[in-house]
């Protein structure tokens, strides 16, 4: 491909600097370099400016002749996480192999990727696509290269899942919401971490700050100074269930998650159904509405059917070790409707169960004091937490805030009753 | 101390580099490695336990003959143990003694008892502060154990290499030492740290650079135990496993055969000391007596192929 091609990539103006180009020391290469590093920033690698100069750092020290050298070397600077790797190794292929057919191919694709906009491990040639070539531009070929191309294919096997519309949320909702959520306590008490910090009532000497003050002060009797263990909540980890029977809560649930997000370190946040998604970085936006639209863009599984035990599996596989660590306190919120009647789902649940420290269980179902777990989904799950909270009525933010912050001084009672 | 080896030149002697010390690396990492010296950057290595991330720091370390300091991470990991602490003991006395002499100068004493002297080094300002000269090589170990306050500390530390002592104000490093960070990705590490440094994931050995570790490492195994042990190992990553064993684990997994006098594998020395193997009850219990008979038969018609 010609750099006239790629002239019209967004963010050419990033660096802004055609003088930034003149003073690179390669020509082709060195633009070659930022046109790839800028390829992979709008595919959505966190790669600032001087990643331009570690990049072609990196290039000159290895060189251009092994082919191998110079993808690793460009690896090396351009990817921070396992994640973006498969990214980089299909835009690297993509980029420095036959500028020609990579014409091709985005022509072939640009059709399929107007479509669904999101980030799952399928749709990674199509964020490439967009990356490269984001606005629609006219095939020059007739459709006789198109054919040649199966690029297509690849797309088409994706299924059809059904995407959520969010209304936005009005003013007056937002400011209530707001203001619940700061009273709104969740039933985690803060633990002691190793860390200390001087307090006068702590158990632990501090040296440094007795020296330090005997050397200043005039006194030839020297005060102790003291200091206590540091208390920090909990990380939390949030799995909500998204499938239909949980479709009226859907809203007000993703309203929560956002709000506790942003309120607090240390939160990861996760959606099932039908399969686990990891929605922790789209409810990072500070915007309410921003966040839970490109949530609702990730998640395929809206109102779908529920396979708790194959999301804990997946769960336990894959996140588990990575967020479960420094005690992490999980949040499961589910009906405990299972469409594979608990196949399987007694054993992850204990397994999620004996590798955080505590696990919670927010139920909308079991509101009634007569409830009996008949479900075999939830008779599973319950020998296996620790707290178990029934909500009266989960429709609203206010009820949710009140059920967590409320009266839990018998969970085990009623947990015994439920089993 | 012995003038430091060259630091190689091209991604070539890197390799020749830890070859020479027993590390069978593929090029993929004897590049990260090469561009972390050329370029001075802190290497920033994930991977599964036991894939030989450690080891990288140890062999550069004897390699290019540079004292290796050590940082094991642990949570509420803080400056008094990872930094420096003053000797408080000593300071103590120090003013005992003053007092004793009968000559306290209050600010004169304060300056003096705030010196090096009572300095204790710990890891960060031992490897940022080389004693005798010479760069050293710095390995933070496991970064994901510790907390985000600590990693917060570090960016000073791998952006400037340098330290800022409030009593003795900020120390520099002249020759930045060789930073390997290694991180079992028990969580993520914050952005801001990784943007310094150079990342590599360190991925499981394909058979081929297996059995060459194997071949290294465990050289008293027969060359047909050593081929069946790397088939079977190759196997049972790709069976769907809570944790699918290391480099690490098939090396003791090899010694332990060797301990057992073995020569061949068969499936109920497989099922005898499969716990050096696999550590988690529910993958031992996964491999049944049949699945570990077929993993065996598969794995030696491999060998015999070969």
């Amino acid at each position: 491909m010609t750099s006239g091609a790629r002239s019209h990539l967004p963010g050419a103006g990033v660096l802004g600097a055609n003088a930034f180009l003149d003073a690179l020391p390669h020509g082709r290469l060195a633009e070659n370099v930022l046109h790839f590093v800028r390829v992979l920033r709008v595919a959505g690698l966190p790669l600032g400016p001087a990643k331009v100069q570690d990049a072609l750092a990196a290039v000159e020290a290895v060189g251009i002749a092994e082919r191998s050298d110079f993808r690793e070397a460009l690896a090396t600077v351009l990817v921070s996480r396992h994640e973006h790797l498969p990214i980089f190794e299909q835009a690297f292929d993509l980029y420095w192999r036959n500028p020609r057919l990579l014409e091709k191919m985005l022509a072939a694709l640009l059709p399929k990727v107007r479509g669904p906009g999101g980030h799952s491990e399928e749709e990674l040639p199509a964020r490439l696509a967009q990356a490269m070539l984001p606005a629609p531009v006219r095939t020059r070929h007739a459709e006789g290269e198109e054919t040649e191309l199966d690029a297509t294919l690849s797309f088409s096997a994706r299924e059809v899942l059904q995407k959520k519309d969010f209304a936005t949320m009005s003013v007056e909702e937002l400011a209530e919401a707001k203001a619940l959520l700061r009273r709104m306590q969740l039933p985690l008490p803060d633990r002691p971490v190793r860390r200390t910090r001087a307090s006068p009532r702590g158990h632990a000497i501090d040296l440094r700050a007795t020296l330090r003050q005997s050397v200043g002060a005039n006194a030839s009797i020297t005060p102790l100074r003291y200091r206590a263990r540091r208390r920090r909540p909990p990380p939390l980890v949030v799995l909500c269930d998204i499938s239909g029977s949980m479709d009226r809560y859907a809203r007000m649930l993703l309203h929560f998650l956002h709000a506790i997000t942003n309120d607090r370190h240390r939160v990861h946040a996760l959606t099932f159904g039908t399969r686990l998604t990891n929605v922790t970085r789209h409810l990072r936006h500070r915007d309410v509405d921003v966040a839970l639209a490109r949530v609702a863009g990730a998640v395929d599984d809206w109102s779908g059917g529920t396979r708790i035990g194959a999301c804990l599996e997946e769960f336990n596989r894959k996140w588990s070790r990575r967020l479960l660590g420094q005690n992490a306190v999980v949040l499961l919120i589910s009906d405990g409707l299972d469409a594979d009647a608990g196949e399987g789902l007694a054993f992850e649940a204990e397994r999620l169960a004996k590798s955080c420290s505590r696990l919670v269980w927010l139920n909308p179902l079991l509101r009634y004091a007569g409830f009996e777990a008949r479900p075999a989904g939830i008779r599973a799950i319950l020998p296996h937490v620790d707290d178990f909270l029934p909500v009266h009525n989960l429709d609203s933010l206010t009820s949710l805030a009140l059920a967590l912050a409320g009266d839990r001084a018998a969970p085990r009672a009623s947990l015994a009753r439920a089993a | 101390m012995a003038p430091s080896a060259q630091v190689p030149a091209s991604v070539d002697q890197t390799l020749a580099l830890l070859t020479g010390q027993d590390y069978v690396a593929d090029r993929r990492l004897a590049t990260a490695v090469f561009l972390a010296l050329k370029l001075s950057r802190p290497l920033f290595l994930e991977g599964e336990a036991g894939v030989g991330k450690t080891e990288i720091a140890k062999v550069l370390a004897a390699g290019l003959q540079r004292p290796l300091v050590r940082l094991q991470c642990y949570e509420g990991l803080d400056t008094a143990a990872a930094v420096y602490e003053w000797n408080y003991p000593r300071q103590m006395i120090e003013i005992r003694l003053a007092e004793a002499a009968g000559n306290i100068e209050r600010t004169e004493l304060a300056h003096d008892i705030f010196t090096t002297r009572f300095l204790l080094r710990r890891p960060l300002l031992q490897a940022l502060s080389p004693e005798e000269g010479g760069a050293t090589v710095l390995l933070i170990d496991e970064l994901d154990r510790t907390d985000e306050p600590f990693e917060a500390y570090l960016l000073e530390v791998l952006s400037d290499y340098q330290v800022t002592i409030p009593e003795l104000g900020t120390i520099r490093s002249e020759t930045p030492p060789i930073v390997v960070i290694t991180s079992n990705r028990t969580r993520e590490i914050h952005d801001a740290i990784k943007r310094r440094c150079l990342y590599h994931w360190v991925d499981y050995p394909d058979a081929a650079r297996e059995l060459e570790i194997v071949r290294r490492k465990c050289p008293n195994a027969a060359e047909s135990l050593a081929r069946e042990v790397v088939a079977f190992t190759q196997r049972l990553r790709a069976l769907d496993l809570f944790k699918s064993p290391g480099i690490a684990e098939t090396l003791d997994w090899a010694e332990a055969l060797v301990a057992l006098d073995r020569i061949t594998l068969d499936p109920q020395t497989v099922a005898d000391t499969l716990g050096a193997l696999l550590k988690y009850q529910d993958d031992v219990g996964a491999i049944t007596p049949d699945v570990a008979a077929r993993l065996v038969r598969e794995a030696q018609a491999e060998t015999a192929k070969a």
